[in-house]
């Protein structure tokens, strides 16, 4: 990991300004003039991510992280604009044109054994962004390439003529990491790419995407919904909420300071192996579940329920601000800052 | 003792061999306390908590002794074990979309709990377990105890879970990775929400699961399972605070921590044991810093270390205190897993074959979050 100061200065790898996803729900029964109604899985996202880089993202279920990933490399449609380092719009470009920067984006995905061809061997399924991308080469080198790749991330090249099922979870992550990595990509986005792991194989796979990232210095998106794991990886770290941005800052601020009551309320949830400080920690309690991203709240989005909601949040949309500078320390909320005990407790009282 | 168990073990008959699934597992429950048993995918844990139930899948065979109440109820016929579960004995599963019957209204599935154990009429179950989903604070009880369970979401639908396995009041509560497929947030409400159940009922709790910030926060003592054994058993905080084991040691080692500053995690390496081919000696071996040639052959006995903790390690106590010893940093951690697995000459992943068609017996793959 670098220092994400130092790259302050540089320019970005990946400049995303508002960027949105928005899927149409038609119902079953709807008539064919009834108009679709409109879900805003990413609403107005921005955010840059510098090479050598990590960006966390973490969020609850449903709140549009996954979903902004596939946006990036054009699985689901988007709008907005995504200026690569060369100064191209990402999101402009037609398929065909979009096939030269596939190769400096790269995904892992989170099912390890679902996102390999089972009737591909290793060796196959590893080649193959090899032999799209990078076509003149001849099948020695490309052989020799995957072979080199594969005992990079750990596996024993003798085992290229095998098939996904013949190895453990762990094993699939890493011929996962080893597709993504052959075409030597400058940006690699992994979506929950432990959370189908054992914890002692997990953090197997956490130490290789660390040297990964330090010998070869790839830029990491990593979607995680383990604040633990995120905190570990990452530079700095995006919380997500129905598809806004509630806060974003370099990981140890996040952790150490959180300014957003949503965070604060994330933080306080994540269980700690100790015992000590389990029974002494004070949970925030979050009423209820995400609401329906098909009529999200107005105004700001967590008001439903945040422990510090007033008036003024239902009407205006507060907007990410904070400092200034590409790293400042920057969260959308009117009401900032830490919750008091008093706050907390009053909210105990609502919830239980 | 509410419940004791001896020496159980789990064998599943499979295409591939006998998978040893429990072996010789002792423990014990007291009235109103809870253990927790942690362990990654294929420690045996889940199938421990099914042995128990008399739940195992049909390939499956148990021997060894389970007593709840004094009475015997392992391979017990299944009258007497139907007038305990759910009434005395009651199970909450990981995954509340497949626990629970899609076709039926709430209201039916819990009111016909009530309606077979207690004998109950129809409108007075149903009152009843109106009652239990406010206690389980489901806002609206009274009004969604008539929707199906698709109808709520992935946190309301395990407290629906827990209130019917609560409709009876029972003595224990297995409950096997009630988290595991919800956020943080949800978590953290449903495990809060157990606590203040507990204490309310006075029930004695099993909690299943691979997550020790979860064991940390709720259980009075722990078990730590691996390849079907027990390593260490002890309360929750000598555990945490000196891990005796190596494997807790390394477990806890491994886990990223949002209270603490991470310098590199320090993985275990390799992958969990074959269990149609365990090793002869200790299941954790092949993985062990402190691994000595006597480990091979003998798997250590579960000694007492201190009042109420015992360990199985042949490696002195002293030694594992004092820290791994500078690992030859791994080279290969996928080598050793390959070796492994090339001993055993079979595809990964077997402990999977060996619960295929045990229904919502089964355990995911990998983790099985």
């Amino acid at each position: 990991m670098t220092d994400p100061l130092t790259n302050g200065t540089s320019a970005p790898l990946l400049d995303v300004r508002d960027l949105r996803v928005t899927f149409d729900i038609r119902r079953d029964g709807d008539m064919p003039w009834t108009p679709s109604r409109h879900l805003r899985a990413v609403n107005g996202v921005d955010f840059t991510i510098h090479p050598g880089e990590t960006l966390g993202i973490v969020g609850e279920s449903g709140c549009g992280k996954s979903t902004l990933a596939r946006a990036l490399i054009g699985l689901v449609p988007a709008t907005g604009r995504a200026i690569w380092q060369d100064g191209t719009d990402l999101l402009s470009l037609n398929p065909r044109q979009m096939l030269r920067y596939r190769s400096d984006i790269q995904m892992v995905f989170q099912d390890p054994l679902a996102s390999l061809n089972p009737r591909m061997t290793v060796g196959q399924i590893i080649a193959e962004p090899l032999t799209t991308h990078r076509k003149g080469l001849s099948r020695d080198e490309v052989k020799l390439r995957v072979k080199q790749m594969m005992d990079r991330v750990g596996l024993l090249p003798n085992q290229i003529n095998r098939y996904p099922h013949e190895f453990s979870g762990g094993q699939c992550q890493r011929i996962g990491i080893a597709r993504a990595l052959i075409v030597e990509p400058k940006l690699i986005i992994c979506d929950e790419p432990v959370s189908a792991l054992d914890v002692s194989i997990q953090a197997q796979v956490i130490n290789l995407l660390d040297d990964l990232q330090r010998d070869l210095g790839l830029a990491l998106i990593f979607i995680a919904h383990d604040l633990s794991v995120v905190k570990h990886i990452s530079d700095r770290v995006m919380v997500l909420y129905l598809g806004k941005i509630m806060e974003l800052e370099t990981a140890d601020e996040v952790y150490a300071n959180p300014q957003h009551p949503y965070t604060q309320a994330l933080l306080s949830a994540v269980p700690v192996p100790d015992p000590a400080r389990e029974r002494a920690k004070r949970i925030i309690p979050l009423e209820g579940d995400l609401p329906s991203p098909l009529a999200p709240p107005s105004g700001c989005v967590f008001r439903t329920r945040c422990p510090r909601a007033q008036a003024l949040c239902a009407e205006k949309v507060p907007v990410l601000t904070g400092g200034h500078g590409e790293h400042a320390h920057r969260f959308a909320c009117h009401f900032p800052g830490p919750l008091t005990a008093a706050e907390i407790e009053a909210r105990r009282g609502v919830a239980a | 003792m509410l419940l004791e168990v001896k020496d159980l073990n789990v064998r599943f008959a499979t295409h591939d061999g006998e998978v040893k699934a429990v072996n010789g597992i002792d423990l014990d429950v007291a009235r109103g306390e809870t253990l927790g048993i942690v362990g990654e995918s294929g420690s045996g844990k889940s199938q421990l908590a099914f042995a128990i139930m008399g739940l195992l899948a049909r390939n499956g065979t148990t021997t060894g002794s389970v007593r709840f109440d004094g009475q015997e109820i392992l391979n017990a016929p299944a009258r007497t074990l139907s007038k305990l579960r759910a009434d005395r004995i009651a199970m909450v599963f990981q995954d509340p979309m497949t626990s629970l019957n899609p076709y039926m209204r709430v209201s039916d599935q819990m009111a016909e709990v009530l309606m077979l154990h207690k004998g109950m009429g129809k409108a007075q179950a149903v009152a009843e377990s109106v009652r239990m989903l406010d206690a389980v604070r489901i806002p609206d009880a009274r009004g969604r105890v008539r929707l199906h369970p698709h109808e709520f979401s992935g946190g309301m639908r395990q407290r629906v879970m827990i209130a019917m396995a609560l409709l009876c009041r029972p003595d224990l509560l297995i409950a096997d990775e009630p988290t595991t497929a919800l956020d943080v947030t949800v978590q953290a409400q449903i495990m809060q929400l157990l606590d203040e159940l507990q204490t309310e009922f006075g029930m004695a709790m099993i909690l299943i699961t691979h997550d020790l910030g979860v064991v940390a926060g709720s259980c009075e003592r722990v078990m730590v399972m691996y390849g079907g054994r027990t390593m260490e058993r002890a309360p929750v905080d000598p555990l945490f605070a000196a891990p005796s084991h190596p494997y807790t040691q390394g477990l806890l080692a491994a886990i990223p921590r949002v209270d603490q500053k991470g310098a590199r995690l320090s993985a275990i390496p390799g992958s969990p044991p074959n269990m149609t081919r365990p090793p002869a000696g200790c299941p954790f071996v092949p993985r062990c810093p402190y691994a000595m040639d006597i480990c091979q052959d003998v798997m250590p006995p579960l000694v007492e270390l201190e009042p109420a903790r015992r360990r199985a390690c042949h490696a002195a106590v002293e030694r594992v205190w004092a820290g791994p010893p500078a690992l030859v940093e791994t080279p290969e951690p996928a080598a050793a897993e390959m070796q492994e697995r090339m001993a055993g000459d079979l595809p990964g992943n077997l402990p999977d074959a060996a619960v295929a068609g045990a229904g919502s017996a089964g355990v995911t793959p990998e983790g099985g979050r």
